[in-house]
């Protein structure tokens, strides 16, 4: 008997206590606050009359209204189909620099390439909104030593912050903080690759061009697919960079970014109910974007080994 | 597995169920004090702990500790999510003018009509409104006000021989003849980041852009006045006679030190903002009294905020009878003009309190003479409940017009705005006219 609840206590129970701190923080921290936006986006505020003193606003079931109205609007819409864009321009430039930058630290006549491995890898070091305020600063005419030396040259810079160019800037400031990261994901599995594959390539009389082409570039695949992977999640929450240089130009709306208007709903508009709504719409586009992502792209990537 | 899930999901249940009776609890409301009352101040003037020892020292039964704010906006959002949260909320809070609707109508504010006494006569009629609503209830003391003033740089006026406008009319020629003597140069900006800068163009323009009749609201952004501010405005940046760059940009701060902003049309604590961003160009300012439309002189006002008590407040009295100590006292008002460098809104204290004029402005002996005349010009304005989603608005529609610089664009951004604010309070159910 004695033996038996020793067992129970050693074979059932002591999973569940190692388990416990991770079930629990889990549980406080993201299950319980996803739980409670789910319910706040099902609710509104009912006001009567003026609504001045206590009493005169209440919390009432709203249905699926918030979801409705997240969905129909075309702000929202709008921002989405930005961020789309953004994401178009920035993830190409973002993973095609990080391969080439790891390509070139790899390659046998690379120098100095500790050296270059940090330099391209601190900007990542830099939070977003200070990097964006350094931007910010430069691609301010006025105050910018790019524009001031441009002038005294007599050419005619175009204004980064005007509507055409302003989603490049801002893809620049996630292109600059962005790479060194990637590059250095995809560097590190270009260095668990065996040496003697790249002997074996060059006995056959292949180029380190085509080494780069045939062997690195196909076994850095999987890296290359999970930097993609989280570089679209970054995207669709982009928010810092456009938020910090909202005040310098006119450019840029509140609802720039779907996160800016969650943002702004919840702490501008004090409506934290609708805010709740589009942030559960975003999050089942993240997750079903990053799913379709990884289902078109691991076969390919994944479907040789087999 | 299963009983895995099973635990996970009692323990998810039991922190929502947490989370939610947090979420509802009502704030206690005796008062228990032993000792000295403990008073907390969110505040974010600077220096106003300053002042706040002085009550301190002289009050032992009475203690106030001020908690530092980033500022108007932050502070708003903190105490609105404290009264959602039904506790957290400090005794004392420095609420904007602008703000007070919208605090009263989430019931953040305690009703102090009763202690305070009378304060009427202290204070302008145009800042008392925003602090009643118009009705029998205070909500606020107020501190300080802000009526706007003109601000110009006084040597370019003389090495252009150009004559301070008086009216709006003559600010146009001025800013004309300001931007054809060097391209860089302008009189001004339009600035869509800054709706209460608009806000205080329109109340000096003599509209107000919520009113309230009976049990509902009345919303006129897109009065006949402000159509006419809005298209004086976007005809200056159509015709590029004013810069279309937000105020508050580094861009704009090197501009006012190097002299390619001339003028500002700002309120009667720009000294402060000039200091700072300006430094260089000390006692080369002066201030005047706004250009004018036709008819009565008048003003608008642009920040100012008020000393409220919070519903959450135990000991409401003792923090009504600080407040209005903090802003009528004489010795207190002096100390907000000297430490926190405001000015405070009660008219007789603050004319006692401003002998001298501020450092920045020494060119000017006479600044808070003049100041003190504007500030009795001031049109009556009432601020509504949604605020915040008429602001928002105005970044949004105003960035668009003067973007695409042109008159028509700002009329249909102020209509947009009209538009956002009324749809705003249907939707929420409260009654619009």
């Amino acid at each position: 008997m004695r033996r038996r609840s020793h067992r129970f206590r050693s074979r059932v129970l002591t999973p569940y206590l190692m388990l416990a701190p991770g079930i629990l923080l889990f549980a406080v921290f993201m299950a319980a606050p996803i739980l409670y936006t789910l319910y706040l986006s099902f609710q509104r505020v009912e006001v009567s009359g003026l609504g001045l003193g206590s009493g005169a606003r209440k919390q009432v079931f709203a249905g699926l209204d918030n979801y409705a109205a997240a969905l129909s609007d075309p702000e929202f819409a709008a921002s989405v189909g930005r961020v789309l864009l953004y994401g178009l321009i920035l993830i190409p430039c973002m993973l095609g620099l990080a391969l080439l930058f790891a390509l070139l630290l790899d390659s046998r006549r690379s120098r100095a390439t500790t050296f270059s491995r940090v330099s391209i890898f601190l900007p990542y070091a830099v939070p977003a909104v200070i990097s964006s305020l350094l931007w910010g600063f430069l691609y301010l005419p006025s105050v910018s030593p790019f524009y001031y030396v441009t002038e005294r040259l007599g050419l005619d810079m175009p204004q980064i912050l005007s509507s055409g160019l302003i989603m490049f800037g801002i893809a620049n400031i996630a292109l600059w903080g962005g790479v060194g990261f990637n590059m250095i994901v995809i560097y590190t599995s270009l260095k668990a690759v065996p040496n003697d594959i790249y002997e074996a390539a060059r006995l056959d009389g292949a180029t380190e061009t085509q080494i780069a082409l045939r062997i690195k570039i196909p076994i850095v695949m999987p890296s290359l697919i999970m930097t993609a992977l989280f570089s679209i999640v970054a995207t669709l929450q982009v928010f810092a960079e456009p938020t910090t240089l909202r005040p310098l130009t006119n450019t840029l709306s509140t609802s720039w970014t779907p996160l800016m208007k969650v943002y702004r709903d919840a702490f501008t508009r004090d409506d934290i109910y609708s805010a709740a709504a589009s942030s559960i719409v975003i999050a089942a586009a993240t997750l079903l974007i990053s799913f379709v992502f990884l289902r078109v792209v691991q076969k390919r990537a994944f479907g040789q080994e087999d | 597995m299963r009983s895995i899930l099973r635990v996970g999901a009692m323990a998810t249940v039991a922190a929502t169920a947490l989370l939610t009776a947090g979420c509802s609890s009502p704030a206690a409301d005796e008062p228990t004090a032993e000792g000295p009352v403990e008073l907390s101040f969110w505040a974010w003037a600077p220096n106003i702990e300053k002042v706040v020892e002085l009550w301190n020292e002289e009050n032992p039964d009475i203690q106030v500790t001020v908690s530092k704010q980033d500022g108007g906006d932050p502070a708003v959002t903190k105490l609105l999510t404290a009264i959602n949260a039904g506790s957290g909320a400090p005794d004392l809070m420095q609420a904007e003018y602008q703000k007070i609707p919208t605090l009263v109508a989430s019931d953040a504010l305690a009703d102090i009509s009763e202690g305070a006494g009378d304060l009427e006569d202290k204070f302008p009629e145009g800042v008392w409104s925003s602090v009643t609503l118009g009705g029998d209830a205070l909500y606020a003391v107020p501190q300080d006000s802000g009526p706007m003033m003109f601000y110009y740089r006084e040597d370019v006026f003389k090495e252009l021989g150009l004559e301070v406008p008086t009216t709006w009319e003559e600010y146009a020629d001025v800013a004309r003849a300001v931007h054809a003597s060097d391209p860089k140069r302008y009189l001004g900006t339009f600035s869509a980041n800054d709706a209460g800068w608009f806000a205080g163009m329109a109340q000096q323009a003599g509209t107000s852009w919520w009113s309230i009749d009976g049990d509902s609201w009345g919303v006129d952004i897109d009065s006949e006045a402000t159509e006419k501010v809005a298209s004086y405005w976007g005809g200056l940046v159509e015709e590029g006679a004013i810069d279309n760059k937000p105020m508050y940009t580094p861009e704009w701060n090197a501009g006012l030190n190097d002299g390619s902003q001339v003028g500002w049309l700002s309120a009667v604590w720009a000294p402060g903002v000039l200091s700072g961003n300006a430094a260089e160009t000390a006692g080369l300012w002066k201030a005047a009294p706004m250009p004018q439309w036709e008819g009565e002189e008048a003003t608008g006002n642009w920040g100012g905020s008020s000393t409220a008590v919070t519903s959450q407040s135990e000991h409401v009295e003792a923090a009504t009878e600080f407040a209005t100590w903090l802003n009528t006292d004489p010795e207190a008002v002096q100390a907000l003009a000297d430490v926190a460098n405001v000015f405070p809104a009660a008219t007789e204290e603050a004319e006692a309190a401003l002998t001298t004029a501020p450092e920045f402005f020494s060119n000017q002996p006479d600044f808070y003479d003049v100041a003190a005349d504007v500030a009795e010009t001031v049109s009556p304005f009432t601020y509504g409940p949604n605020v915040n989603v008429a602001f928002s608005a105005y970044n949004d529609e105003f960035a668009k017009a003067a973007d695409a610089k042109t008159e028509s664009a700002f009329v249909d951004a102020l209509k947009a705005m009209q538009e956002i604010t009324v749809s705003d309070l249907k939707d929420n159910g409260f009654n619009v006219k």
